[in-house]
């Protein structure tokens, strides 16, 4: 019961991620600011937001929901909380809680917060932030697919549906891991959608719709907004870095650095997207997802279930 | 899908992000598309018109210079030149051509500013922060020239008032050098990049005839091909002396406008370089005398963003009789209705943005003449004041038990 407990708050659960998370921010920031000849935040800047953020005072707009408006931010945390307990840390071996099929509970757990970003600004009855509302339920259609596909595909080679099974599979087999190069590609390029990012950050576009779904919240509830996108970066960087570069390491210690690694690796090219991008127009985005990821995800679960077809 | 109940109408302005001065543009939206927009500007009146009107021609130039931020040399060259015809005063050539490199360094700057604002208003920082940061090297020429990054006060009534040495030609030429490298690396983006062709190509249209039918000026009208530009049309300062290129372009879109944009950047630094290069001796300003004779001019410049008119009426003292300023984007906001119906609200600030406006430059009080009843109305002073405490006191606030020992209504 305690040792559940430590996991669920402080490792790997809430404290890690949280703490990890706002590295993660400021590495992103950084590294964006440098890509872009600027000088970029001091370390312990995405820290210093967040805990202004939670100073400041909060204002629920008149015509919005009480209860909902202010149980989303929550919600969106404690699913994306939820989703990296079932992500391996320091090892594939022993992971700390695994099943088959933890794989779509975790996909599943990681819609989660782009709902509540929708219903956030459906529930703020402003005009901003229900247009970034709809654009982010359009969004997450789009995305969602070729993301869940190019998830999957890897899981349908390594005949498993949990997390670190997949992981031990291509451990054991690492040539394997060329064939989903593809999928790799684009898990990369639809996560940008999920995680609301250049060049798919729609629903925020500030210099369009303001901030779109967030336009309406401030002080606490925005900061806890704030910190579940930030946790979610680091739980889809962990999620892709498990099923694509699932280099092993025995020792904990070894493994848990390497993780540390191999997110990073991720968190790189995600911001080298995220510099060398336009924003994208809504319909120019759902095109591109459905005519180009889609098919291409398509293609790549047909190539693996000839492969493993062919191997057994 | 058409019907009202589908339709929303969402205000961008007067305060947002993306504009940055205060305008109001209420769009009417189908789902994501406009149908329909209302262009509002009128919020930053500041009255400079009137206020040159109570100065001398000297301290008017000081105004004048400060009506826009960014083109204030082609605004105090249009002014000067006016007030110089009107004096009968011929400027020195040598005076000529640093007006000429003081304009075309100022072209510069826009155009490198106007690159970074539409890279922001379509969510591609990383171009705003290196264009900005390029823009710095122009800038600070700009200050070493003139003393200051945005006010240069250069210009004087009869010439202008700072020298080029040539350690300055110098180090103007290395400079460009190196604003040239990077405009390079700016044409192969706005040329190759593929998400920003993809937002810009086809939105805001303006054909060749809407182009003429609202009076674009500028690269609004050029990326239209339209041929229009007073440095060759009507050559002012020294611009009859230096070889002028005009750019065009067929895209007729906000695609077409970036391209002419940073195609034009080349060409200033060529013309920049030209007139360094042929500069003649001379002195900088003539006598010039504090009065000047009755009449009235009307005078032209090519600014950044399109074409420039200042009309100037004099009566035979020290101070102007009246003075008319249309800046560029007066005549550029007339097809903005059109170029934002149609596209999405993506769309819409890259649009606005592509006019490269200016609102205050813009906003002046008027009154429309009612055409149904055929009624026209002249405003005189007494009229306009009682006008504005009628208008407070509907809003609740009454100016008129105000004692003033000046109010006389």
């Amino acid at each position: 019961m305690l040792t559940a407990l430590f996991h669920i708050v402080i490792f790997p659960g809430l404290l890690f991620l949280g703490v990890y998370a706002l590295f993660f921010a400021f590495l992103d920031r950084k590294l964006y600011a440098r890509l872009q000849n600027r000088v970029g935040p001091p370390w312990f800047q995405p820290f210093a937001d967040f805990c202004k953020l939670i100073g400041k005072e909060t204002i629920i707009p008149e015509g919005a929901d009480r209860r909902v408006f202010v149980s989303l931010p929550v919600f969106a945390l404690a699913a994306v909380t939820a989703a990296f307990i079932y992500v391996p840390v320091w090892s594939i071996t022993h992971p700390l809680y695994s099943f088959e099929g933890d794989l779509i509970v975790v996909l599943y757990l990681l819609t989660i917060p782009t709902l509540c970003f929708f219903l956030g600004g459906w529930y703020s009855t402003s005009l901003y932030a229900t247009i970034g509302a709809v654009r982010a339920l359009t969004q997450l259609f789009s995305y969602e697919v070729p993301l869940f596909m190019a998830l999957l595909a890897p899981a349908i080679l390594a005949g498993t549906w949990s997390i670190a099974g997949i992981s031990a599979y291509y451990a054991a087999h690492p040539l394997y891991i060329l064939i989903n190069i593809p999928a790799f590609v684009v898990a990369m390029v639809a996560c940008q959608g999920k995680l609301e990012r250049v060049p798919f950050d729609l629903p925020e576009a500030e210099t369009e719709i303001v901030s779109g779904t967030f336009v309406e919240y401030s002080g606490r509830l925005l900061a806890i907004f704030k910190m579940a996108i930030d946790c979610e970066l680091v739980v889809v960087a962990a999620l892709i870095s498990a099923i694509f570069l699932p280099f092993y390491a025995a020792n904990p210690c070894l493994g848990f650095l390497l993780f540390v690694v191999k997110t990073l690796i991720i968190l790189v090219l995600l911001c080298l997207f995220r510099a060398s991008m336009a924003r994208v127009r809504i319909e120019q985005m759902v095109m591109f997802c459905w005519k180009i990821l889609t098919p291409l995800a398509i293609i790549q679960i047909i190539v693996n279930l000839l492969v493993r077809g062919s191997l057994a | 899908m058409s019907g009202d109940s589908k339709r929303i109408t969402i205000p961008i302005g007067p305060q947002h992000p993306a504009l940055k001065e205060p305008g109001c543009f209420t769009i009417t939206l189908e789902g994501e598309k406009v149908v329909n927009a209302v262009v509002g500007v009128g919020y930053n009146h500041r009255g400079l018109e009137k206020a040159c009107e109570a100065r001398t021609y000297i301290q008017d130039l000081y105004i004048i210079e400060r009506v826009c931020g960014i083109c204030s040399h082609t605004h105090s060259t249009a002014f000067c030149q006016g007030v110089e015809e009107l004096a009968g005063v011929e400027i020195s050539p040598r005076a000529k051509f640093i007006r000429v490199i003081m304009a075309e360094l100022e072209r510069l700057h826009s155009h490198l500013l106007w690159l970074g604002v539409a890279a922001h208003e379509i969510g591609f920082d990383t171009l705003f922060m290196y264009s900005w940061r390029d823009r710095e090297l122009v800038l600070d020429m700009l200050a070493m020239l003139g003393g200051n990054r945005v006010n240069y006060g250069i210009n004087t009534l009869g010439g202008v008032r700072r020298d080029i040495t040539p350690e300055m030609k110098q180090l103007i030429h290395k400079t460009l050098n190196a604003v040239e490298e990077q405009n390079k690396y700016y044409i192969d983006l706005a040329l190759h990049e593929t998400t920003l062709a993809a937002r810009l190509s086809g939105i805001g249209k303006l054909s060749h005839e809407d182009a003429l039918k609202y009076g674009a000026v500028g690269p609004v009208a050029r990326a239209s091909l339209v041929d229009d530009d007073i440095r060759v049309a009507e050559p002012y300062a020294a611009y009859d002396q230096i070889p002028v290129k005009v750019v065009t372009d067929g895209h007729c879109d906000v695609f077409g406008r970036a391209v002419v944009r940073v195609l034009e950047i080349m060409e200033s630094i060529a013309m920049i370089r030209f007139a360094l290069d042929n500069m003649p001796d001379g002195d900088l300003a003539v006598k010039f005398p504090r009065k000047i004779p009755a009449g009235e001019v009307f005078s032209r410049t090519e600014a950044p963003r399109g074409e420039d008119t200042h009309y100037i009426r004099s009566n035979g003292t020290d101070k102007p009789d009246r003075v008319r300023v249309r800046a560029a984007s007066e005549a550029n906001w007339h097809g903005m209705q059109h170029m934002l119906e149609g596209d999405y609200l993506a769309d819409v600030p890259i649009i606005i943005a592509a006019i490269d406006p200016c609102y205050s430059c813009t906003d002046r009080a008027f009154v429309l003449k009612d055409l149904d009843r055929g009624r026209e109305r002249v405003w005189d002073w007494q009229s306009l004041k009682r006008y504005s405490i009628d208008w407070y006191k509907e809003r609740g606030f009454d100016a008129s038990k105000i004692k003033l020992a000046e109010r006389r209504i």
